[in-house]
Order: C-alpha cells, then structure tokens, then sequence
C-alpha cells in the first residue's frame, strides 16, 4: 500500500493559475447573483483578472528561480513564464476584442468569459506541463470550453456546424494523442517527460516507440491544423463567432505549439529520425496546401483561417532540423516562440479590424471591404498593416518572425533544411498575393454599394487594435523588443 | 554643431523625411497645403543634412567609411545599426535626396488622380527613408529592411494612383521584387552562418571568401544575384518594369526609375562582388551575357513600343544593361562606369518620365501616334526632350555619354582569368546597342516633336513649362550638363572607393 505523501506546493508558483481562478468564479458569481443589470461587469472583470494573473507572473520572472512540482509534473522555467504572458496577453485582448461584440448580440455575457478564462487557465497549465498526463488534461481544459466557444452564435446553422466539426474532429484527435500516449508509457513505465527522454534512450527505435510518438504527433497537428489534419479549421473559423476565431487562430494554436515543444524536445529527443522527416512534410504540405487555397478564398475570414494554416506551417519547420543546428535544439525552440509571439500581434490585430469593419458591412466577404479607405481609412491602413506583416514585408513586425524561421533553417544547413528554407521563401511570395488582394480591395477599388457611412468603433475594440497595431510595428523595427523574451524561452531539464 | 552631426548625420538624413510622414499623419486630410509644406520641408531638411555631408566628406579618403557609427539593435542575431559612407555610397545618397525633393515640387499641382496630396506625399517620404537607408547601411539586415522599405509604397503608389492596369502592374512589381529579395535573405543568413557569423559588411569582406567553399559561394552568389538582378532588372527578370513604370504615376516612375532600380546594381557593387569576389568571378560572364541581351532586348523593344512612357521604360532595361556589363567586367574602370551610369540614368531617364507625365498631362495621350509638333505648340517642352533624348543615347558632353561609353571600354579587357574574347564580343553587342539607342530615341522625338500638331490637338491651347517644373527641373537638366562636362565630379569620388574594393579582384 503506498501511503498518501502531501505534495509540496509552491504557491507563488501557481499564482498566475489561482488569480485566473478566482476571477473566473468571480465572473460566475457575478453571473448568478446580479442578474441582467451587471452583466456588463463580467467582460471587465474577465480583461482585470487577465492582467492580473500577469503579475504574479512578472514577481516569478524576477525572483528568476526555475520551480518543479509534483515530481517534475509541473515546471515554471521561463518557457512556461514567456508562453503564459503570451497565452494571458493574446486572452487579453480577445475580451477586448469580444466586448461589444458579445454584449450586442445578446450572446450569454457571463458564461462566455467563464469559458473563454476556462480555456486560457488550461493553456497556462499547458505552459508548465511536463507530464504527459498535465498535458492531457490541460489540453482538454482548454478545448472543451473552445468547442462550446466555437458554437456561440447557437441559432446560427454554420455556428452549429463550426461547433460540432471542431468538437468531433477535436475528441478525435485526443483519441489518436491518447493511444500513442499509452503506447509511450507502456515502454518507459512514466508519464514525466524527463523519464520518458531517459526510458526511450536513443538510437534505434522499435516499432512501438514509432508508432507512439507518431500518433501524440499527429494528435497535436490536428491542434494546429497542419495539413492534412486543417479541414475543421477553415469551417470553424467562419462559423464561430469572430473573436473566438481569433482566439483559436492565435491562443489555441500556440497552445498546441507549446504541447509540441515539449514533448518532442523533451520526451522524443533522442529519437529525431523518427519526427524530424514528419515534421519535414508536415511543414512542406501544411504552407503550401494553406497557401494555395488561402488564394482562391472570397472570404476574408476563411482567407485568414487558411492563412493561419500556412502560418502553422512555417511553425512547423524549426521541428525539422533538431539536431542539427550548430547551438543545440534551443535554437529551434527560441525560433518557434519568437514567430508565435510576433504572429499572435498580426493575427489578432487583423481579426480586430475585420470584426469592427463588420460592425457597419455585417459581412467579411472580401467584397465587402471594397473603397474602406475612402470612408474609414484608419482601419484600412491598419488592416493593410495587418495583412502585410503576416505577409512578412518589413518594417512590419511579421518579417522578424520569418527571419527566425529561416535563420534556424540555414543555420541547420543540411540539404533538407535548405530546401524547407526555399520552400518556406517561395510560400511567402504566393502568400503575399492573398494577402495584398485585401489591401487592394480596400484601397484600389470602390466603396462596396456606395455606401460611406462611417465604421463606428467602440473603446474597447479601438484599444485592442490599439495595442496590435502598435507591438505590431514596435517589434518590426526593434524586433530586440521581444527577441529577448523569446531568448530566454528554453526548458530546464 | 559639426560633431553633432558627425555622430547622428546619417541617421538624419534616413529619418527626418519619416518624421515627416508621422506629422503628416496627425494633418487632417483636408489641409492640402500643410502637407505639401511639410512633406518639402522634411525633405529640404534631409537633403541640408545631405549638403553638409557633402561639404564635410573626406574626399581624400573616400575609401572609408565616414561618418559611421554602430549601434546595437538586435542582439540575439548579431545584427547592429551600423551605417555609414564611402565614396560609393554617397553619390547615389545625395542622388536619392535630390529626386525626392524635386518629386516633391513637381508634384505641388500635379496629384495624379484620386488626389489625396496627404497619401501620396506621406508615401514619398517613406519611399525616401528606405532608399536613404539602404545606401547607409553597412549590415546585410539593416540592408535588408531598408530595401523591402521601398516596396510597400511603391506598391500603394502604383496601385492607389496609377493607370488603367494598375493593380496588376502593382502587385507584378511586388511578387516579383518580393521573390528576388526572398532568395536574396537566404544568401544574408548563409553568409552569416558560412562566412564568419556576423552581418557586418566591412568584416565580411574581410572574412567571408577565406571561410566558404567555392560551390557553396556560387550557390550564394545566385542567391544575391536573383534578388539584385530582379530589381535592376535585367533580362529575363525585367518584365515587371515596363507595366510597372507605364501604369505608375508620373512621380513613381521618376523614382522607380531614379532610385529603386539602383538598389539591385547598388547591391551587387556593395555586397554581392566583394564579398564573394571569387564566386562574382565565375558568375560574371553570364552576368555580362544578361546584360548585353538586355541592351539589344531593349533597344529592339523601344523600336516596337508605341506608347512614350513604355517606350522610356524598355530603354531603361537596355541603359541598366550597360551598367550590368560595366560592373560584370569586374575592373575598376568598369564599375566606375557603373556607378556613373547610375546617377546619370537617374538623372536622365528621371527626367524623361517627368517630361512624359507632363505631355500626359497636356494632350492626355502618350500614344506617339497621336502626338506630334511639339515644338510647335510647346517649344521649351519639347526642347527639353530633345536634350533629354540626347542625353539618354550617350552624346559626348552629356552625362549619359561617361555612363555608357567607359562602360563599353571596360568590356575590352575584363579582369584578369575573365575571357577577352566573349568580352570584346559583348562590346560589340553593346556597341550596336549604342547605335539602336540613336535610332529610338531620335526616331521618338522626331515623331512626337516635329512636325506639324495632329489635328485632334491643332486647336487646343497647350500650356508651355509652367513654375513648379521649371523649379523641378532646372536643376536635373544642370546636373546632366554639369556631370557630362566635368565628369571627375563624380569619378574623383567614387574612384579611391572602387580601388580599393577590388583592386583584391
């Protein structure tokens, strides 16, 4: 009989989770007690316990030591500090974003910020998972209230379709992750990833150790919709109500990223030969299939989605030259983190401007957008911003982004790594297509049916494209401003 | 004062036109005037700062770098803010400042449709910090995002204000130049990890040809060469410039055609050839073969063209091919010829797109069909054309003259290991070209200028140069005849600097 031993817990530790927490049942009480006359608190309280959770988070970066938890299960390094203020500030400004939005349509005011908190409390977890089975259940902390997010708008058909195809192919997914998960315990006897590294050992793997890592592999591409595993992705962004896309676009993604981060550069370390040539395709096909459809879209939202698609792809490709950079695999970590931190500024920012363009047109078809500069061209200029620095033009932020990616990739200079790094090059050309096809829309062609009345912007939507637009541009020209965050992003081990 | 601007000149001169564009931003878009006034200002301002580098250039050492200074600015890479000026450079700075100026001016009553002086100005001055900027930079990323700088702009420029064709004339300049420069930020980031892990021009001159291997410097080297070669262009990249300089507006053309096309020759001066010498060297006879068919390619597409600004357009393919095969010689003589051939180009062919824009401007057609008697009914007009012309197909005495004749010369005896034969058949070519060129050129001013007015136009009244062309003007048409009389202006600059960078080739 193993005697109950009471865990040593660090609550400075898991402060961030606990203020999240707390806010998260505040919201709910609120909900409950006041009724209709107070709901518009809860959007407020939502974006204070956000920026409340950062502190505790800024008190661990300068008390600067690495804490473990329950065996190793639980890690704060400073990976998991960087990723939980990119996870807390990217939440921070979807309830910017969703304000108005949410409370206008009548959406369920208080519930929304429950789950849309629930989510984010299970992507910090996911920042100090270091155990397969914290990984899991913070995966599934975070998905579950997603998949209800998705379907928000419930009366609208494609807002059910966006719900239940997410949902399906989600529970799918962590099928898959879960059985190779088994399969890894099974070899190594631990779920601590460390363990799992030294279990498995390097050199030659056996069929099962392959088979495992494959399937947690091809779990988390569903997580970040590379291809072939992205057909929920264009369906749901659509449907869903748009903040949650850009929600998903950024904060769900990158918490799929984290996921990967760890275990393949922890647990599977020593078995390269296996991921490194799935993450080679994965990459290839995942930037080049979003970017070829993302080109024949009408729709600006889907034309984002499969964006974000291709943009996963180039996220993708670091994974592919562990191994073989001349510092070691935190190279390809440092690279991975800088493109999610500079690509949640872009992505967001674009979707807070396709919402408030939304707010006059009640439409994101492309066409709709025709002549914005004419009678809104703040947003049009930004939206352009927006657009291009995805597109990596500098002095926008996406370029630094891109160069990270790259840089790895020649660093690596093996013949594959070449190659990815010219497939990633082309990719950004056709992508640009697409993406100036939105600026020209806006600022080449006429206002769509003549109408101008001008876009009426609430504060809070204004502050979250606000604070896009200005990391956006800040971090194009001194990318110093968070090259040295995602510097010190790498794991103890 | 002066060691003020010893330390912050430079970085004056890139981003006081920025600063311009930031105040303009907070004008409402009503106050035309404002923004006109504050858009030359900023650009007074930048060229002033350009003057007093002018005076306080150590001509003597103008192989150096002057008034340089390196900041840090992204660490994690190694990439420093570190600019700076060599006899090289600094012509085609001073370049860059002076066209922005006159754009400036010449645009005061000429806002191409739809209008909105506070865009397009604001853009001119974006347009001008990024080619400032990449004839400052010394560090291949710094480099890097000044030369994309130039791109967005130019693609609102062309797009948001040009001709009929216009959107697709902008985004073919964008996805082509975005092609090259995509291929060209692979060969930076090999030239980092290969050649001794740092960005710094000067050091990796220094260090870059000992640390890699032939076939990997030739891989490289085509890597630059698509990302300069696109840009100049040269044949076969040059389709998108005639699309791009026909639909762009008068303003664009004069600084695509100016400035932007010397970013790629720039590059290949300042990066690609000394840095990898070795690897320029294999390349070089295809290069100076791509640049001969530009010139022939060129010249015969003038023939053809019955459009004047297109016509312009093709001619700029052939005139940058005399600059590629100067520079694909690899002699100092020769890439002294480039160089002149680059400010004599702009200042030539810059003039002939605001000539063309100024003839759209009065008889709303550039189909040279349909023009005709211009010294007829505009005479100082069309004498400034004809001088223009004359200028543009290389008479002695002219600016354009010391562009491509040296450039000719050169090619009959490349650098040492280079074959005389196929470049003495190149100068042959090229010597053709020179002669095609008359024949365009001429052929093109005596169709739009003799004559007597077609009848469409015989009755309207066609206004002479008016002020503000005169003001744009004057000092360009001063330029061709003071650098075609006393070309050691330029040569004595730039000279001691191409010496010294490959006097090693």
């Amino acid at each position: 009989m193993l005697s109950f031993v009471q865990p040593n817990i660090d609550y400075h530790a898991l402060a961030p989770e606990l203020v999240l927490v707390g806010a998260l049942l505040l919201i709910l009480l609120v909900d409950l007690v006041f009724e209709d006359r107070a709901r518009w608190a809860t959007s407020s309280l939502a974006g204070l316990g956000l920026l409340a959770a950062l502190i505790p988070i800024i008190t661990l970066a300068v008390n600067g030591h690495d804490r473990s938890m329950f065996g190793g299960a639980y890690v704060v390094d400073n990976f998991a500090l960087v990723m939980k203020a990119v996870f807390l500030l990217a939440g921070y400004v979807v309830v910017l974003m969703s304000t108005d939005y949410i409370g206008e349509g009548d959406y369920y005011e208080g519930e929304y910020y429950f789950m849309l908190l629930s989510s984010l409390f299970g992507m910090l977890i996911m920042a100090s998972a270091r155990d397969l089975i914290s990984i899991f259940i913070a995966l599934e902390t975070l998905s579950i209230p997603a998949y209800l997010l998705a379907g928000w708008r419930k009366r609208d058909l494609k807002g059910n379709e966006a719900s239940l195809k997410y949902y399906l192919l989600g529970v799918f997914a962590s099928a898959v992750m879960l059985y190779g998960m088994s399969l890894i315990f099974g070899v190594t006897g631990s779920t601590v990833l460390t363990d799992i590294r030294d279990g498995l050992g390097s050199g030659e793997s056996v069929p099962i150790i392959t088979v495992g890592i494959l399937f947690v592999v091809i779990g988390f591409a569903f997580k970040v919709s590379a291809v072939p595993f992205h057909t929920w992705a264009p369906d749901t962004y659509e449907g869903a109500p748009t903040p949650i896309t850009a929600f998903l676009s950024v904060a769900s993604k990158a918490a799929g990223f984290v996921a990967l981060l760890e275990l393949v550069f922890i647990a599977f370390e020593g078995h390269e030969e296996v991921w490194k040539p799935l993450f080679w395709i994965l990459a290839a096909i995942t930037m080049t299939v979003g970017n070829l459809i993302a080109l024949r879209q009408t729709n600006v939202v889907r034309m984002l989605a499969y964006s974000s698609v291709a943009q996963a792809g180039y996220m993708l490709a670091p994974f592919a030259i562990a191994g073989d950079l001349s510092g070691g695999n935190v190279g390809a970590i440092k690279a991975v983190v800088t493109y999610l931190i500079i690509y949640a500024a872009m992505n967001l920012g674009a979707f807070a401007v396709v919402i408030a363009v939304a707010r006059k047109t009640r439409s994101a078809e492309l066409s709709s957008f025709g002549g914005l500069f004419e009678y809104a061209p703040g947003l049009a200029v930004l939206l352009a911003a927006f657009v291009f620095a995805l597109a990596g033009i500098p002095p926008l932020g996406g370029w630094y982004a891109k160069l990270a990616i790259l840089n790895v990739l020649i660093d690596a200079s093996t013949p594959w790594a070449t190659v990815l790094a010219v497939v990633v090059a082309v990719n950004s050309v056709i992508a640009l297509f697409y993406y100036a096809s939105v600026a020209r829309e806006m600022l080449m062609r006429p206002v769509a049916d003549g109408d101008r009345t001008p876009v009426t912007i609430p504060a809070s939507l204004a502050a979250s494209i606000g604070l896009c637009a200005v990391s956006t541009i800040a971090i194009g020209v001194a990318p110093n401003l968070i090259a040295r965050f995602s510097d010190l992003a790498h794991f103890v081990s | 004062m002066n060691d003020f601007l010893n330390d912050w000149g430079l970085t004056l001169a890139v981003f006081l036109p920025l600063l311009g564009a930031v105040v303009m931003m907070v004008i409402p878009r009503g106050e035309e005037d404002t923004h006109k006034i504050v858009a030359l200002v900023s650009t007074l301002l930048s060229g002033a700062v350009g003057v007093w580098l002018l005076f306080n250039f150590d001509y003597d050492h103008s192989h150096k770098l002057q008034f340089a200074r390196s900041d840090s600015w992204i660490e994690v890479i190694n990439s420093r803010y570190h600019i700076g000026i060599d006899g090289i450079s600094l012509p085609l700075l001073v370049l860059s400042m002076f066209i922005t100026i006159l754009v400036v001016i010449y645009s005061w009553n000429h806002f191409p449709e739809p209008h909105n002086p506070k865009a397009f100005l604001a853009l001119t001055l974006v347009l001008e910090v990024g080619m400032n900027g990449t004839f400052v930079a010394q560090d291949l990323i710094l480099f890097f995002v000044f030369f994309e700088l130039v791109l967005l702009p130019m693609y609102f420029m062309i797009g948001v204000w040009g001709g009929e064709q216009r959107q697709y004339a902008a985004i073919k300049f964008f996805l082509f130049t975005l092609f090259g420069s995509a291929l060209m930020i692979l060969s930076f980031l090999a030239l980092y990890f290969k050649g001794g892990q740092t960005f710094d021009m000067p050091q990796l001159i220094q260090v870059a040809q000992a640390n890699i291997s032939h076939n990997t410097a030739l891989w490289i080297f085509g890597g630059l060469f698509m990302g300069f070669a696109i840009k100049v262009p040269m044949f076969p990249f040059h389709t998108w410039l005639p699309d791009a300089h026909t639909q762009a507006p008068t303003q664009g053309s004069v600084i695509l055609a100016a400035i932007l096309l010397k970013l790629g020759t720039y590059g290949f001066i300042r990066i690609a050839i000394p840095i990898l010498p070795e690897a320029a060297h294999t390349w070089a006879p295809w290069i100076g073969g791509l640049a001969v068919v530009g010139i022939i390619y060129g010249a015969l597409g003038c023939l053809a063209q019955t459009d004047l600004k297109r016509l312009i357009a093709f001619s700029s393919v052939a005139h940058m091919g005399f600059v590629m095969l100067g520079i694909a010689t690899l002699t100092p003589v020769g890439i002294n010829a480039a160089i002149f051939g680059m400010v004599a180009h702009g200042l030539i062919t810059g003039m002939l797109f605001f000539i063309a824009g100024s003839v759209k401007d009065r008889f709303h057609t550039l189909e040279i069909r349909r023009l005709g008697g211009l010294l007829v009914q505009a005479p100082r007009l069309g004498w400034i054309l004809g001088f223009c012309a004359m200028a543009s197909l290389g008479l002695p005495g002219l600016a354009g003259f010391w562009g491509e004749f040296p450039a000719i010369l050169s090619a009959y005896s490349p650098a040492a290991g280079m074959s005389e034969a196929l470049f003495r058949t190149y100068m042959v070519i090229a010597s053709v070209g020179t002669v095609l060129a008359a024949g365009y050129l001429l052929w093109m001013f005596q169709r739009t200028a003799f004559g007597n007015p077609p009848e469409e136009f015989a009755d309207h009244h066609i206004h002479d140069v008016h002020g503000p062309e005169w003001l744009a003007w004057t000092p360009m048409l001063a330029g061709i005849v003071v650098l075609g009389v006393l070309p050691g202006l330029l040569l004595n600059i730039t000279n001691p600097a191409v010496m010294a960078a490959f006097s090693r080739i």
